[in-house]
């Protein structure tokens, strides 16, 4: 067994959703429950003894024990690494949450909602464990299609069915310039292990290798949904089932990012180390219109899935940021990020769908004071929005806290004004929705706009209490969200991780030539104190600025004013999200056009 | 004039993937029907095969199967064409997928031009 662990995250699900599948009709709801939980489980352990045991050299394993003759690989390898292992566990941690959740979901249908999610898993642990790059390519389209389906998994209605479209053909325009960029890197190097092409390249950075750099990131850019490759992840969260909401947030978007890093630490940091300066300016340009975009649009939502999904673009952003720093710690604050970012926004959609089985909308503006009742559930959302703005001791405060101190070192330190901006004002939106839903505040106002779609969701349960198989997968989300920081040695590990993750050479001479695996200390603990003041002042302010606009105050007029102005502002871009689909393509290819053109005018 | 020739019959295949590519982009901007559009794709997508079996094509080499031909002659390459059928099989679930979605986008919103099926935004 222990010679294969590392196969079995992706074998172990994908037999299980094929085992569901072939008695679909004939088995009882509970028993696939159990077999899918059981699943998940076994995914997470796993990954969780592959992290561990991957902390002192990568784990390399090679499929049919084809191993590299010379130093050069002729098989498909899975390259493990504290950082991909990670990923996996956490992929499948949330995977069990969904599956607790949704206990009560889709009575009627049979077990197909299991096998799609198992196939979803195997997926994403496969993308985040493998060492190949076409490997890469085909579990990130077997992650696609299985969350296409997931994504449009209520046909009845019209809304999922439109915006699983939307997300499938832009993700799947991703997916092909991602592979031609594959095609053009084999063309070169007659290589498809990362490794492997990494060495290849070596210092060479003509034409070509900028083409495919170009191509396989913006492909997996197009996943992370960054401005302006974004439209679809806001349409596809609006009426994705909520658990499926908590992956497609938590971990699926997330992924897009990890796989941008993996391939750039891998393959092209050797090509293109001489222009890091370029590059990293690039991707902080495009990171920080995400955020900033992303913010005001979910400030702008009153449908409440759809603010958390603006929400989350504009947290990738951050995370693009924060990759683009190009440093081992911000590396390390990335991963951290993400954890607690995916913790918190996963709990938040859970409480979304709490509100549509109780109150049977999620339209924020139909429910005002409507979930006065619901104590434990308001305190809920209060707590998980104080997260959204990075305040201690939640897990976003110390990602925020790693990539700050490092991008003070590149002197980049302005962007820890636009993680404070991006979490002020989704951390507002989510309290305003608290405020609004839980305590009626705020005025009773049906300002139909013409440009907003569809404000509400039909109902995905039978309705009734909240039963405690969805609070408590929730609070316990809420929980781990806030005890991550406490977690001894974090720091300390996720810092040699990210060092180890970032050392194209280390990588190289573990992979293809059994090196012994090299050591990494990581830099001293700094103070923590800087950092915690920011996140006071930015949950503070976005305290107020939730009160500005709920409470009555004597400067409501100034402040309607203002907001006008915004909206204002806003309004042309929100009439640019048209869910046209040939619109979203077109910015696609605009983006892809102006990404490229940057790459192509710096690099030389 | 003949290198010239032979250069460009050697950028041809790479030449028409990038156009199909950006044709079958044009195509689903401009597309008035799901079908359509998700045919538009399918262009795009037959760029990736042309760009690996380009990629992978050498000038004169045989069929790579080693059963009646000596060891070490010249042939093709077939790890692009392992690379292009995985492509095929892996494109033809998400279109069959896209498909169905557009059967039902006509059984729910009763249309399947995308002008029409807009009510996610803003």
């Amino acid at each position: 067994m222990n010679t294969f662990l590392p196969a079995t995250p992706v074998a172990v699900p994908l037999t299980a959703a094929a085992l569901l599948a072939a008695v679909n009709q004939h088995i009882a709801r509970r028993l696939a429950d159990a077999l899918a939980l059981a699943t998940s489980c076994y995914c997470l352990i796993a990954c969780l003894i592959l992290m561990f045991r991957s902390s002192h050299g990568l784990i390399v394993y090679w499929m049919g024990g084809w191993q590299p003759r010379n130093g050069a690989a002729i098989g498909i390898s899975f390259s493990i690494d504290p950082i991909g292992a990670g990923a996996a566990a956490f992929a499948s941690f949330l995977v069990i949450v969904a599956f607790v959740f949704s206990a009560h979901y889709f009575d009627s249908i049979g077990t197909l909602f299991h096998v799609l999610l198992l196939a979803f898993l195997a997926a994403m642990c496969g993308f985040s464990l493998t060492g190949d790059i076409f490997n890469l390519f085909v579990f990130f389209e077997l992650m696609s299609a299985a969350a296409f389906a997931l994504c449009g998994y209520k046909t009845e209605e019209s809304g999922p069915i439109q915006g699983a479209l939307n997300f499938a053909i832009t993700n799947t325009i991703g997916a092909f310039l991602a592979l031609s960029g594959v095609g053009l890197l084999y063309g070169r190097t007659g290589a498809l292990n990362m490794a492997q092409i990494g060495k290849s390249l070596g210092q060479t950075h003509d034409g070509l290798v900028v083409a495919a750099f170009v191509m396989i990131t913006c492909g997996f850019l197009v996943k992370a949904a960054v401005v302006p490759f974004h439209f679809w992840l806001a349409d596809a969260h609006a009426v994705a089932p909520t658990p499926v909401c908590v992956l497609f947030s938590g971990i699926m978007v997330e992924l897009g990012i990890y796989a941008v890093a993996r391939v750039y630490w891998t393959i092209f940091h050797g090509a293109l180390a001489q222009f890091e300066a370029q590059t990293r300016a690039i991707f902080v340009a495009v990171g920080v219109v995400t955020a900033v975009i992303g913010a005001f649009m979910c400030f702008a939502q009153r449908h409440i899935k759809r603010l958390l999904a603006y929400s989350t673009i504009s947290h990738t952003g951050l995370m693009l940021i924060a990759f683009a720093m190009l440093a081992h710690g911000a590396l390390a604050g990335l991963a951290l990020y993400v954890l607690g970012h995916g913790l918190l926004k996963g709990a938040l959609f859970l409480a979304a769908g709490m509100l549509l089985h109780h109150l049977g909308s999620i339209d924020e503006l139909k429910l005002r004071g409507k979930g006065r009742q619901s104590i434990a559930a308001s305190g809920l959302m209060l707590f998980l929005a104080l997260g959204l703005s990075g305040v201690p001791p939640y897990g976003t405060f110390l990602g925020e806290a790693l990539i700050d101190s490092s991008a003070e070192k590149l002197h980049y330190s302005w962007i820890s004004y636009i993680f404070m901006l991006a979490g002020i004002v989704t951390a507002a939106a989510v309290l305003r929705v608290a405020g609004r839903v839980y305590f009626g505040w705020g005025e009773d106002l049906d300002r139909s706009q013409q440009e907003e779609g569809e404000t509400d969701e039909g109902r995905e349960t039978a309705g009734g209490e909240i039963p405690a198989t969805m609070f408590i997968p929730a609070l316990v989300l809420l929980l781990l969200g806030l005890a991550v920081s406490f977690v001894p040695g974090l720091r300390n590990e996720t810092q040699s991780a990210a060092m180890r993750f970032m050392d194209q050479g280390a990588y190289q001479q573990q992979v293809l030539e059994h090196a012994p695996a090299a050591q990494y200390q990581p830099p001293a603990e700094e103070s923590l104190l800087v950092p915690m003041i920011r996140g006071l002042v930015a949950t503070f302010l976005a305290l107020v600025m939730a009160g500005l606009v709920l409470l009555p105050h004597p400067f409501k007029k100034g402040i309607e004013g203002f907001s006008g102005g915004i909206s204002f502002i806003l309004r042309p871009i929100r009439i640019l999200h048209s869910g046209h689909m040939g619109d979203y393509v077109a910015w696609l290819t605009a983006g892809v056009a102006v990404i490229g053109g940057l790459f192509a005018y710096f690099i030389h | 004039m003949n290198q010239v020739g032979g250069e460009l019959m050697r950028m041809l295949p790479f030449l028409v993937a990038a156009w199909l590519f950006v044709v079958g982009l044009y195509g689903i901007v401009t597309s008035r029907h799901l079908v359509h559009l998700i045919m538009c794709l399918v262009v795009v997508q037959t760029s990736t095969y042309l760009l690996l079996l380009g990629v992978g094509y050498r000038v004169g080499g045989a069929s790579p199967i080693f059963a009646d031909i000596p060891v070490g002659t010249r042939a093709v390459d077939p790890v692009t064409h392992a690379l292009m059928l995985t492509d095929i099989v892996v494109e033809a679930t998400v279109m069959a997928l896209l498909l169905a979605l557009a059967i039902q986008a006509e059984e729910r919103a009763g249309s399947v031009d995308p002008d029409q099926l807009r009510i996610m935004r803003g």
